[in-house]
């Protein structure tokens, strides 16, 4: 009987979780403005395709979120071995300081950024935009690297050195290749906040600049907008591409694993 | 022990690490280092073996003291600027690495001077790298002598724990280093593997010629393979000899505890070379003062069995273990406890005799005496020593003195005293210390960190946290290593005395 109620509980969370997506991908299959089945069409996703302003958001938002991602990854990944290698204040000071933007709420984050950047007069430019997604994907580079350098064996630095490698050498080539697994998830977990970014977006863009959520807000302001189909389509391919790419990184996660966990029994 | 100068590929001088939380490491060693050489730094955890090593491999800096290396100071230079490689505890392979590459990692590295033509003038110096095929040539060399070839394209993480070893010793041996340091190389393979391969190790060795720095707290492992072994204790050295002469001539208790087997016990020298000690006075080949208190050290394997009749002491048979090639049997002769190691076993209960040669009597110079401690009195009579404080009889300052009812102390001649804050010499006997499990009843409070047997008591150092002060002492009950206690000290026994000369 508990164990009926718990798959009822299961059953019901996943509903509350996946039908309106469902919902959502049936209905991006015809031409309606509202939840009225008016014929199965692929129409919107023709459409999608066609409109060069949907299609331009869409490059904005790819470049934007790849740019973000590079910068962010590259200084994450710098201030996660600085703070690692800084046991002293300054590495527990830089640590904590990293760690404030990611409890921070992000309107406050947002609505501060534009603020400084006004002052300089660069608001609403796509370097301020740009800046602004970088400030909040580094911390979660941070925060996914730090732990690889901890499971890392110390004395691999320290091989390194003694085998003649100057700290630089020993950084590229044996501490790198060792966190490098920490530094890919940190970048793909930056782009995917960048790609969702709405906040940051909306107080920092340049006019007439638009990226997918800025876009998508803008459309549902005007009810009777000739885009909602569209969006439906839209978001039917982001939620595709989103699953595709969990089931590819469980899939090699798990064969990886799989390979590890072989390689400790021969030891 | 003492050669040319020249010899000497390493030397430290007063050499000490202190870390940021106080602790000192390494505390002003000095020891020099003969090319080619064998030299094990043999120690228990903690002992600064390893933080010594580390400061050779540049990995350390030293806080105070020098690092000379064929005469010239290189405690200053970077670990990848000295000719010196190191193999690791857990060999610190690179995993993302195959094993050539790990192998090649140092040479990849390399810049050698070459000579380079010029026209007509003089030849021209470069540093140019190694080229594929000589680093081919160099990894396929080293790979044969420690008996991998063929593994060139093998993971790193496929590898047993013995070839990982091989791995790492030739990833070192690669760069044809001055020297090669190890750290406790073979402590994480079995038994059977780890003796393979100290014969291997110890064959390397004389094939290449090059020193050796061996770091180990495995007495028998450094007793197997050593020319010379440096036997340390809290940052400090307490010998270094052959291992024949540390075996066979420890310098003190601690040393002969820590290798082998060995029955210590607490005797007097009578003179005209003869000691005392379980009972009897045994002839002895060492010299000491006539009456002077001394430890005496017994290997298990140099004493005889006799009858009950011909041998020297005779004690009763309370316990035999049998080890392989021989028995190891605990006799008891009164309170006393002797272990023997003979190959013919004799009955538990059975009654037997003894005898020891006179060279197999090894005689050392007691280490402690006495505790001796600077103290002072407090207001309320009371003497702080040792970061404890203590009851204690402040009357025995003054001869004839005695204490008024407001705590002033009256001497002889009648003149009021105030002692608060008095500095006071304290001397406290080893037999005249007690611990105890319920730590507040003590005066000071410690952890145990040293137990040394002495055939009928153990001898324990308490050492407390704050300044490391240590309370050693003899106990016949049975503690362990790390046992936080309390410190009791009788007020009658704690001995004062005046700083000054002011005594009367």
């Amino acid at each position: 009987m508990r164990k009926f109620w718990g798959f009822c509980i299961i059953v019901v969370a996943l509903v509350f979780v996946y039908l309106p997506i469902i919902v959502l991908a049936v209905y991006s299959f015809t031409e309606s403005k509202s939840l009225i089945w008016s014929g199965f069409s692929i129409e919107p996703y023709l459409s999608l395709f066609s409109s060069s302003e949907l299609i331009n958001m869409l490059v904005n938002t790819a470049v934007l979120a790849l740019l973000a991602a590079a910068i962010a990854t590259i200084l994450g990944t710098i201030g996660a071995i600085g703070i690692f290698y800084n046991k002293k204040i300054l590495g527990k000071f830089t640590s904590a300081a990293s760690r404030i933007p990611v409890i921070n709420a992000e309107i406050v984050t947002a609505i501060s950024l534009a603020f400084v950047f006004s002052f300089v007069f660069l608001r609403g430019t796509y370097f301020s935009l740009l800046i602004g997604h970088v400030v909040i994907c580094v911390p979660f580079v941070v925060l996914s690297v730090l732990p690889k350098l901890k499971q890392m064996d110390s004395s691999l630095y320290e091989a390194a050195l003694d085998l003649g490698a100057t700290p630089t050498q020993a950084l590229f080539k044996v501490v790198l290749p060792e966190i490098l697994p920490g530094v890919i998830s940190g970048f793909l977990l930056a782009i995917t906040l960048s790609l969702d970014d709405y906040m940051v977006s909306a107080y920092n863009k340049p006019d007439g600049f638009e990226t997918i959520s800025t876009f998508v807000y803008k459309a549902l302001a005007k009810p009777r907008n000739a885009a909602l189909a569209e969006l439906r389509a839209l978001s039917s391919i982001i939620f595709v591409v989103m699953v595709i790419g969990v089931l590819i990184i469980n899939f090699r996660s798990g064969s990886k694993y799989k390979k590890s966990k072989i390689k400790e029994n021969r030891r | 022990m003492e050669k040319n100068k020249q010899d000497k590929i390493i030397e430290l001088i007063d050499l000490t690490r202190k870390f940021e939380d106080g602790l000192i490491a390494v505390d002003g060693v000095n020891l020099y280092v003969r090319k080619g050489e064998f030299v094990t730094f043999l120690g228990p955890s903690g002992c600064g073996k390893t933080t010594t090593l580390r400061m050779i491999a540049g990995f350390d800096k030293p806080t105070s003291g020098k690092i000379l290396l064929n005469g010239q100071d290189i405690s200053a230079l970077p670990p990848n600027k000295r000719p010196i490689n190191t193999v690791f505890q857990r060999y610190a392979l690179f995993p993302h690495l195959n094993v050539y590459d790990n192998i090649a990692f140092g040479l990849k590295l390399k810049r050698v001077r070459t000579a380079f033509e010029s026209k007509g003038c003089k030849p021209v110096y470069k540093m140019k790298k190694l080229s594929k095929s000589e680093i081919a040539e160099k990894v396929g060399k080293v790979l044969k002598m420690v008996d991998l070839e063929g593994f060139e394209k093998r993971s790193v993480s496929t590898l047993s724990g013995g070839q990982q070893q091989r791995v790492a010793i030739a990833r070192a041996l690669v760069n044809e280093p001055e020297i090669l340091l190890l750290d406790e190389p073979l402590g994480a393979l079995d038994l059977k593997m780890r003796k393979d391969m100290q014969l291997e190790l110890k064959e390397m060795h004389r094939k290449l010629g090059i020193t050796f720095i061996y770091v180990t707290h495995d007495q028998e492992e450094a007793l197997t393979m050593s020319d010379t072994i440096v036997v340390m204790k809290d940052g400090v050295i307490q010998q270094i000899g052959t291992p024949t002469d540390i075996y066979n001539e420890p310098k003190n208790a601690f040393v002969a505890d820590f290798i082998g087997e060995s029955n210590i016990f607490s005797g007097t020298y009578l003179g005209d070379k003869k000691v005392r000690f379980i009972g009897q006075a045994f002839d002895c080949v060492d010299e000491f003062e006539k009456n002077e208190k001394v430890d005496v050290v017994v290997r298990p394997e140099d004493v005889e069995i006799t009858d009950a009749e011909s041998g020297l002491v005779k004690g009763k048979i309370i316990n035999s273990i049998f080890k392989g090639i021989h028995y190891e049997m605990t006799m008891k002769i009164g309170k006393t406890e002797i272990v023997i190691q003979d190959t013919v076993e004799k009955e538990v209960g059975e009654t037997v005799g003894i005898r020891i040669k006179p060279d197999n009597i090894h005689i050392m110079a007691k280490e402690f005496s006495s505790n001796k401690y600077d103290g002072y009195i407090t207001k309320k009579n009371t003497v702080c020593f040792g970061d404890g404080e203590f009851e204690c009889d402040v009357c025995q300052l003054y001869d004839g003195s005695h204490l008024d009812d407001e705590g002033y102390l009256i001497t002889a001649d009648g003149e009021k005293i105030d002692l608060t804050d008095l500095d006071v010499k304290v001397e406290v006997g080893l037999k005249d210390i007690e611990i105890t499990d319920d730590q507040e009843q003590g005066g000071a409070i410690g952890n145990i960190v040293s137990i040394i047997y002495k055939g009928d008591h153990y001898q324990l150092i308490v050492r407390t946290d704050e300044n490391e002060e240590d309370f050693v002492f003899d106990t016949e009950d049975t503690w362990n290593v790390n046992d936080r206690v309390g410190v009791i000290i009788p007020k009658n026994k704690i001995k004062l005395s005046l700083v000054t000369e002011q005594k009367k």
